[in-house]
């Protein structure tokens, strides 16, 4: 019953995913590509956590961490970047 | 050397501590003192980004604004989530929302609120910080989403923070 | 593990991923940047969010503690998201982005 419901949510989130790829593909403006990869990185913390139930271990989780703090710095600095030019004044 | 040893922030530093706790391995003398060293540190070398001290009047009402801040979170999500799934094309509209809020912190607090909230998200501030501009997704007319913001969510910011 | 925590967990497992999916969709499917903002801002964040409830269920009910990590995450996601779309947003305004000839009013430059 869990298994099945943790695959079908598995299937849906890589599905998201490739949806993501899409538009981080198709563009048409930066903007819309950083966005894409902020959603990405997001949908990328989701399947950490769905490997760390599918596991059973909670080993992963640190990394999820990381991805979360490293993304949002990222995403800031990409959109800081598409403003003003450069990250760092 | 004594006045080094103070905490300009007890929020920020308590904050800090719980959740330095929070991420160590269990909580052991280490992580305490460790703990500890972070909350004095950070508020110190980080005074010089508040550029005023963050004035709650009436904390206590911010838990009730939290929970209505989360029930609408899922009820938005909801509503955008059929947006979505439905064929026809959203109408969305730049709405100048007319802040009466004054303090810094309120004002980032209502920006995040609206851009969780159904069908909102907050653009920008204008520079003297009087009027925000928010895209919304699919609205009937400016007025309504005005007035929805002010009722739901200024209400109460004001009355904490003024 | 019980039978109603494993129902509660494949419930919000399945509300999660059908929200991750629906907020990668209109990030697909909408017409200009700005209404694409809203899907990743709210679907998304909720639907991981479900997830990591789900997880936090998951790991207490089977006696490995309570799970403080994901909830860290879940805050922070919420913390996070708003402050990324309103940068992105001002970022798009400076760019000048298209918007749908539907669109009322005008993103204005400062």
């Amino acid at each position: 019953m869990m298994t099945i419901a943790l695959y079908i949510t598995i299937a849906m989130v890589t599905l998201a995913a490739l949806l993501n790829m899409y538009r981080l593909i198709i563009g048409p403006d930066a903007a819309d590509r950083v966005l894409a990869l902020d959603t990405l990185y997001i949908n990328a913390i989701a399947l950490i956590i769905l490997l760390g139930i599918t596991l059973g271990t909670r080993m992963y989780q640190e990394s999820a961490l990381l991805i979360a703090v490293m993304g949002f710095v990222g995403t800031v600095a990409m959109a800081k970047y598409l403003k003003r030019g450069s990250v760092i004044e | 050397m004594l006045d080094r040893l103070r905490f300009p922030q007890p929020w920020l530093s308590l904050i800090l501590f719980v959740t330095w706790q929070f991420l160590s391995e269990g909580i052991s003398g280490a992580s305490v003192v460790m703990g500890l060293l972070l909350a004095w540190a950070i508020p110190q070398i980080t005074e010089g980004f508040w550029p005023e001290k963050p004035a709650f009047v009436k904390a206590r009402r911010l838990p009730m604004y939290l929970a209505v801040l989360l029930w609408d979170i899922v009820v938005a999500s909801i509503s955008v989530a059929k947006l979505i799934l439905s064929p026809r094309q959203p109408k969305p509209i730049f709405v100048c929302y007319p802040l009466q809020l004054e303090h810094p912190l309120a004002i980032s607090i209502l920006a995040s609120t609206i851009s969780l909230t159904p069908g909102t998200v907050s653009a920008d501030v204008s520079d003297d910080q009087r009027i925000l501009l928010i895209h919304t997704l699919d609205a009937e007319s400016s007025e309504e989403v005005i007035d929805a913001i002010h009722k739901r969510y200024e209400k109460p910011l004001m009355e904490m923070f003024q | 593990m019980s039978l109603f925590s494993e129902y509660l967990i494949s419930g919000l497992l399945l509300i999660g991923g059908a929200f991750t999916l629906i907020g990668a969709l209109g990030l697909a499917r909408l017409p200009d940047f700005f209404t694409r903002l809203h899907g990743p801002t709210k679907a998304t964040t909720l639907g991981v969010g479900a997830i990591m409830l789900s997880s936090v269920i998951y790991f207490s009910s089977t006696d490995q503690g309570l799970g403080i990590s994901e909830i860290l995450i879940t805050v922070f996601l919420f913390l996070t998201a708003p402050v990324s779309a309103n940068m992105l947003a001002k970022a798009a305004m400076h760019l000048g982005v298209r918007t749908t000839d539907s669109t009322e009013g005008n993103p204005w430059e400062q």
